[in-house]
């Protein structure tokens, strides 16, 4: 087939549960590609000379080699090929902002007519025929007599971790809560990542030999230098994650029924508090909640809270549409379901009754002025707007700060102004020797995909510095 | 993992629990918490350590049998294990030398006390400690604060035992009558109490700790569930406390923010009760 007919090729759209079934249940939006779906979509791909796709990719996944793959009715391979690069991806292929990265520089996307390759609804195509039918078994040397101590389970350190146990180091992950995953687990709800998936992958790195052990809080139970010095590592990787959440900081803020988006989240996902008759968990229900913030995490509560029961679950964003963080994808899936967005709103107080229950919010109407320092125009507020809601419930998703455990607890880390920790950007080198750091701890909240990259180099970098002893 | 050595029974629904945690145990320091889950599908609890032992390698806890999930802790044996167990959570106490220290433990809270009150002592405190409970029988660990303090007072509702009353007038006859020079004062109990404390030393500005335990989930830092308003600033127990300045405490906002789940917690406690009966029937 040649590129002229390639390109004639309709993009494949993934088919989705109905917006009006998917917001009353927890099930998975997409369907997936079917065999033939996949197969034509990869057609699609012009196999470029230069790929710039992968470079597009923070894990360099080989883009064009496993499109061919799928193209050529091997999806085992294909699934193989991107193994080869990325520990999860069931989990990329769903969570990846792609039309940031690999699809954003397709070759094919950058034409007038044709829309980019569905780069990361084959990358899931592939995932999911393997874990259905195949059963790739990753060949481990353990070769290496050196080990390395992960610091959190979440989407860094299960990267460090797979890299380092494919070339050959006995690696251990060190989680606080009950199960591994991070924001995989706790904060990326079931509609978009359904546990059952995420779990698969989490037993391939176990099964690949990685020792995981639950319920240890590294700066807590054991600290770093312990690590190194008393359980015999020759490295550590600190990849803690998201801190604790930041509020608006307004009156009534302290009543109840006002969640961070965090615990909103936790109680959901990690907990399961939204299978009532089986988990013990609990979370409130009511008709009308209102999210304030609009990133990725904003849109996760929002869609929770409607499946929850909130048959009125609103966005309200002190900024405009354009200035959203949000994903297009999960903002287009959110309206579709009928989540309301309300722009350029400020909230000024939380009202509460006689029990201290939310039961109302009074905002502000904001317009815009001239750009700030994010480069986004400033929202001012527009006096005598001010109007009150009824509500039963809010969640503040307006991001993180850094989680102080590991960086009070460990000497000779050095951190930036805000606790972060400071590290190489292509090494993720510390001040102190032998560790290692990548993922929001270093960057602050970001995504998935970047902590995964951060943790790819790592690896590399742990490798390298273990294997010839220079720091 | 996380097996149950030992358990007893106290009275009043109230169970100790020695639990094998050797790398808990190790670390515990006075004033730090674990959180525990007693089934895989059940909620994360925090407890305050009541005392860990490193040679046994275990932890010491005391949970009053209130809701479900402390009902189904209570339903296990010695042998069993919890499905999980992480720890020890939480900044610890500050223990040093400060003088006089008065230690107040108020119902269960004494078993959290305890260790508080030891450390002040080998510190080379004077500790006085007052414990309150109902009436006698209900009075916990009095012989273990008797070796952990210089002296031990008691207050009891009924009078059976000790002053009767409560720990705060056991403590404002100290301030007020005996006047005794009070460098610190930490007191761990319920919510109601720690505020009554902290007002009477409000009154002569003696510096006073209180131990908050609001609703927590992770309690590393991540979800924000557990926080307090401490002078007028948002704070995270889980790792900003558990101890803060009860001076500075919003203790009617703790007081409301633990109400939150009432009617779940009732309804989660009745239907299990309701489903228990029908199986021991």
């Amino acid at each position: 087939m040649d590129t002229k007919e390639r390109l004639k090729i309709k993009k494949h759209i993934m088919q989705c549960q109905p917006p009006a079934v998917r917001n009353g249940n927890f099930k998975e939006v997409p369907y997936g590609y079917t065999a033939e779906e996949a197969v034509e979509e990869a057609k699609r791909c012009i196999q470029c000379k230069r790929p710039y796709c992968v470079e597009g990719c923070p894990v360099n996944i080989n883009i064009p080699a496993f499109i061919k793959l799928i193209e050529e009715g091997d999806f085992l391979g294909a699934a193989k090929k991107i193994k080869e690069t990325n520990s999860l991806p069931a989990v990329c292929g769903r969570v990846c902002p792609q039309e940031d990265q690999c699809e954003k520089v397709c070759t094919v996307g950058k034409r007038k007519d044709t829309p980019s390759v569905a780069i990361g609804n084959l990358e899931r195509f592939a995932a999911d025929y393997e874990a259905k039918y195949g059963d790739i078994h990753i060949e481990i040397n353990h070769k290496k007599d050196k080990k390395i101590a992960v610091v959190g389970g979440g989407p860094a350190g299960l990267t460090v971790a797979g890299d380092l146990c494919k070339m050959g180091y006995a690696v251990s992950i060190y989680e606080a809560l009950h199960e591994i995953g991070g924001v995989l687990m706790y904060g990326i709800p079931e509609f978009r990542l359904p546990k059952e998936i995420l779990s698969r992958e989490l037993k391939v790195l176990e099964d690949m030999g990685v020792n995981v052990f639950t319920n240890e809080v590294i700066g807590k139970t054991l600290n770093v230098d312990e690590l190194l010095n008393d359980r015999g590592y020759s490295a550590v990787f600190i990849g803690t994650g998201a801190g604790t959440p930041k509020f608006l900081n307004i009156p009534g803020e302290e009543l109840n029924g006002i969640y961070s988006a965090n615990e909103f989240l936790t109680r959901v996902n990690l907990m399961r508090a939204y299978n009532k008759s089986e988990y013990d968990t609990p979370i409130k229900c009511g008709k009308t909640l209102v999210v304030f913030g609009a990133g990725n995490t904003a849109m996760d509560a929002v869609r929770t809270a409607l499946r929850l029961g909130y048959q009125d679950s609103r966005i309200f964003y002190r900024r405009s549409r354009n200035e959203m963080t949000a994903r297009i994808e999960e903002v287009h899936h959110a309206e579709e379901e009928g989540v309301k967005f309300e722009f350029l709103i400020n909230p000024i107080r939380f009202i509460g009754d006689e029990n201290h229950n939310v039961t109302a919010v009074e905002c502000e109407r904001m317009e815009l002025g001239e750009p700030d320092e994010s480069g986004r125009r400033r929202p001012i507020p527009i006096k005598g707007s001010e109007f009150i809601t009824k509500i039963d419930a809010a969640v503040i998703a307006i991001g993180t700060n850094v989680n102080p455990i590991v960086p009070s607890s460990t000497q000779g880390l050095n951190l930036n102004k805000w606790g972060y920790i400071i590290a190489d950007e292509n090494t993720g080198k510390t001040s102190k020797k032998g560790v290692f750091a990548g993922g929001d701890i270093v960057t602050g909240a970001a995504t998935v995909i970047l902590a995964m990259g951060a943790g790819k180099k790592a690896a590399a970098a742990i490798d390298k510095y273990l294997e010839t002893g220079i720091w | 993992m996380y097996q149950i050595i030992g358990k007893k029974n106290l009275g009043e629904g109230i169970n100790l629990y020695n639990i094998s945690a050797p790398d808990i145990a190790l670390k515990a320091l006075p004033g730090q918490f674990i959180i525990l889950r007693v089934n895989k599908k059940g909620e994360r609890i925090p407890i305050t350590i009541a005392s860990s032992d490193k040679n046994d390698k275990t932890i010491t806890i005391l949970v009053q049998t209130l809701g479900k999930t402390t009902h189904l802790l209570s339903e296990l044996n010695v042998g069993e294990s919890l499905a999980d167990l992480v720890g020890p959570l939480g900044v610890p106490t500050e223990i040093k030398k400060f003088g006089t220290v008065v230690c107040i433990g108020g119902g269960f809270g004494t078993a959290a006390i305890y260790p508080i009150a030891k450390a002040m002592k080998a510190e080379g405190n004077h500790v006085i400690s007052i414990i309150g409970a109902r009436s006698k029988e209900l009075l916990l660990m009095e012989d273990e604060m008797k070796t952990a303090s210089n002296e031990v007072l008691a207050a009891t509702n009924d009078g059976s035992y000790g002053t009767k009353g409560i720990v705060t007038d056991v403590l404002r006859s100290i301030i007020y009558d005996k006047k005794i020079q009070i460098d610190r004062v930490i007191a761990i109990g319920p919510v109601i109490m720690m505020k009554a404390v902290s007002d009477l030393t409000k009154e002569k500005s003696i510096k006073t700790i209180v131990s908050l335990n609001p609703i927590m989930i992770d309690g590393t830092g991540m979800c924000g569930a557990c926080r307090v308003l401490v002078g007028n600033k948002t704070k995270f127990a889980c790792v900003d406390g558990p101890d803060f300045d009860g001076h500075l405490v919003d203790f009617d906002n703790l007081m409301n923010r633990l109400k939150f789940y009432k009617e779940e917690e009732k309804t989660s406690y009745d239907c299990h009760m309701k489903a228990h009966h029908n199986l021991t029937a």
